[in-house]
């Protein structure tokens, strides 16, 4: 089967807004007359259904972006497929459900999606209030600015006074706000709720300056920017901005699994288990790459899963390293810092899977 | 004599008039018992999921800032305060959205009615294209046009001494504030009312004796002259506080943004083509036998027009322009889309800070029932003031 795309760039403006408000509309009507979430259901659901829905977002170059053909590349797109290959044993089946930052957590509410892998900052208000949980982290990332090289801007500390354009419903916009105030100095937000609209009025110049995670500016650079050489990322990063899937609370095995799946791609890579010798490492003799392979153990029956999950995972999309590299570092960003393994003095670490 | 026939007392649950009561209790305590079961069962869920509940939020740093706000505002200040920018915001689009809407609206549905055919082609032409495209297609192409057309801000045009135009919108001058000016807008006010009281003077005058009074130039006098005479007597302030070019954009004086041009363009542009097919309708709603007599009468077209065939016109055309007002206010909610802090933009963006979209959604929705309800009790007091007063 294939996957089936919603590519919502396509659908227009008017279904854009549309679509927020039955999604509201969804979540009042599910928060109103539901039941409560027992563990479970969202597997079931999803095998029921035989496709993951995926909650990305609308178009990032190297995290989630959909092509001409509807077909979604990304680090957080391949993530989905991992987890759809974990589960159904197939990394065709997800459906990729784009969200702007507004509609997000609304559309995880309202059960529209069963995860979102769509570069969320993981912070206390949406961990703890929001009916929400955090699952991992696939990307530590930080929040930058990028101007015009031509206003000849070094440092961040210059921009007193400069019209900032940024998405609202973000961690942008405050961690922006945060950071003027405490250095004392002023500026004007021009605030969007889609990326493309943000991006445009930067572009036109209606802002100085943009502002949003370092790898949201290298995607823009990457895929939108006609010239990207005409604009520099000052080199600031005023805030932490760990990246990962996100669950709705109550439904513990599922959440289970989302956080596992995370594990076993930075364990296939510390154990150098790749999409190309997944097959030849399942006669290996270390009994940590057993477990990971299900050739020994059950780990993947504890999980709710086949035995064979990580396998699947593997096959569909290679380990941890394997999907940065073939994703990340075409935007631009070396693989350097927090996201290396914590072998390699990073901080990209599994739990032990035993 | 024949004495009534004598009924049978009823019983009281035969009574029509307690039958009728006593369906009527049930239904509501019906909808009373539904509307509480939706609210606990959505606390339960809302509580089970470890959502926040309740308006406390309103009164926690909102830690966001705001593009625009004719108040002071800053991301300490609470969401609270960022709700009142917000209405605000979208208050000061409205109003002077309807205002401009009615002025350019009546102007079109007069001009389709013209005796000068290019006049009638261009402005069905306007008419049929502006009511045939989506507002927010408009939109998009009012904000399009201005970021994309304009100079940017450090090439930015000129207009007039200190008077500049750009991507980053329209900078003007503005006088730098002095303790004469809340009593300059305090007897501009009063010289208002003034102008009322006397041009209600003069027609009754004009009806007892038959003679005109002169209008404009007393009621001109009477809205500008005090404030004139404060200023002079403040000692005639004229610092102005000219915007000047800093680093990135221009500091000081004025502004308006092109967020909020583009929103004021398109939803006044859009409306007064409504307006304007109703104003066409309602004036030739009025029986041609009015114009005859008034003409026959020997009153010009002008004064026909004014006297005789708009005051009828008027009593067809409120009623749908009101909606029109009320379509403009509820459409100034797309301003989202070109990045204008309107109510939904705050209530949105707290929505999404907060977590609480029950509470968000729920104070969006009252506040704009609350604007939706006062215009129209004010054009239904309007309507009623117009109405045909039978002698
Ligand atoms: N990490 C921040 C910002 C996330 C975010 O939404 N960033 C923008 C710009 S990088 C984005 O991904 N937009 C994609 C979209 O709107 O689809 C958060 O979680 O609040």
């Amino acid at each position: 089967m294939n996957s089936t795309i919603r590519t919502d760039i396509q659908e227009g403006i008017a279904m854009r807004n549309m679509s927020r408000y039955v999604c509201l509309f969804i979540a009042f009507t599910v928060v109103v007359l539901a039941g409560t979430a027992h563990a479970g259901e969202v597997l079931d659901a999803v095998v029921a259904r035989d496709s993951v829905r995926c909650g990305v977002s609308t178009g990032l170059a190297g995290f989630a972006i959909a092509d001409s053909t509807g077909n979604w590349t990304g680090l957080d797109a391949d993530y989905c497929r991992a987890l759809a290959a974990a589960v159904l044993g197939d990394g065709a089946k997800v459906t990729y459900v784009p969200l702007s930052p507004q509609q997000r957590f609304t559309a995880l509410q309202a059960g529209e999606v069963d995860l979102l892998s769509r570069n969320t900052t993981w912070t206390l208000t949406r961990d703890a209030s929001l009916g929400l949980v955090f699952a991992g982290v696939t990307f530590y990332d930080g929040q930058g600015f990028m101007v015009p090289k031509d206003l000849g801007v070094q440092s961040a500390e210059e921009l007193d006074g400069a019209e900032v354009c940024v998405l609202t419903g973000t961690t942008t916009e405050l961690n922006l706000a945060d950071y003027f105030r405490a250095n004392g100095m002023n500026f004007k937000p021009v605030v969007f709720e889609s990326l493309e609209e943000s991006v445009t009025a930067f572009l036109n110049g209606r802002c100085q300056v943009y502002t949003t995670d370092r790898s949201g500016l290298a995607a823009i650079l990457a895929s939108d920017a006609p010239n990207p050489d005409d604009y520099v990322i000052l080199p600031e990063t005023i805030s932490k901005e760990p990246l990962g899937p996100v669950v709705r609370r109550g439904d513990d095995a599922w959440f289970t699994i989302v956080k596992w799946m995370v594990y076993a791609l930075i364990e296939a890579e510390e154990k150098g288990v790749t999409q190309a010798n997944v097959a030849a490492m399942m006669d290996s003799q270390d009994p940590v790459i057993q477990r990971l392979l299900g050739t020994s153990g059950d780990m993947g029956q504890k999980l709710g899963l086949s035995n064979a999950w990580a396998v699947q995972a593997i096959q569909a999309v290679g380990n941890y390293g394997e999907i940065y590299d073939r994703n990340v570092i075409p935007i631009g960003l070396p693989r350097v810092g927090s996201n290396r393994l914590w072998t390699n003095g990073g901080l990209m670490y599994a739990m032990p899977l035993r | 004599m024949v004495s009534p026939t004598t009924l049978a007392p009823v019983v009281f649950w035969r009574n029509q008039r307690f039958r009728l009561a006593l369906y009527q209790a049930v239904a509501l305590l019906l909808v009373i018992g539904a509307g509480a079961y939706f609210v606990s069962n959505a606390l339960a869920n809302l509580d089970e999921r470890s959502i926040r509940t309740g308006f406390g939020f309103l009164s926690r740093e909102a830690g966001f800032r705001i593009g625009e706000s004719i108040i002071p505002y800053d991301a300490s200040n609470s969401y609270g305060r960022a709700y009142v920018v917000g209405v605000l915001n979208t208050l000061r689009v409205s109003l002077l959205g309807i205002v401009l809407a009615t002025l350019i609206g009546v102007l079109v549905g007069m001009a389709r009615l013209s005796s000068n055919w290019l006049v009638v082609r261009l402005a069905s032409l306007y008419v049929e294209t502006v009511r045939n495209v989506p507002l927010l297609l408009q939109l998009f192409f009012w904000y399009t046009v201005i970021t994309g057309l304009l100079p940017s801000v450090r090439q930015a045009t000129q207009l007039l001494p200190g008077v500049y135009l750009s991507k980053s919108g329209l900078m003007f001058p503005a006088p730098v504030p002095h303790p004469g000016h809340p009593y300059m807008a305090a007897v501009f006010v009063i010289g208002c009312g003034l102008a009322w009281g006397y041009r209600g003077r003069a027609r009754r005058r004009q009806e007892a004796t038959g003679q005109v009074p002169k209008l404009l130039l007393p009621s001109l006098g009477l809205i500008l002259g005090p404030p004139l005479v404060v200023w002079l007597v403040s000692g005639a302030p004229t610092a102005l506080d000219v915007p000047v070019f800093t680093r990135f954009t221009f500091r000081g004086g004025n502004s308006i943004t092109p967020e909020f041009l583009s929103l004021l363009a398109g939803l006044v542009l859009y409306t007064a083509a409504f307006i304007a097919e109703n104003v066409r309708g309602g004036i030739q709603a009025v029986p041609r036998g009015q114009s005859e007599a008034a003409a026959a009468l020997g009153l010009r077209r002008t004064t026909a027009l004014r006297l005789v065939i708009l005051p009828q016109a008027l009593r067809i055309v409120i009623p749908p322009t009101t909606s029109q007002y009320l379509n403009l206010m509820k459409n100034s909610s797309l301003a989202v889309a070109i990045g204008y802090p309107d109510l939904v933009s705050v209530a949105n963006t707290s929505l999404n800070q907060s977590g609480q979209a029950i509470e968000c959604i729920s104070i969006m929705m009252g506040v704009y029932l609350t604007i939706s309800l006062s215009i129209s009790v004010v054009m239904n007091v309007y309507d009623r003031a117009i109405a045909l007063v039978e002698r």
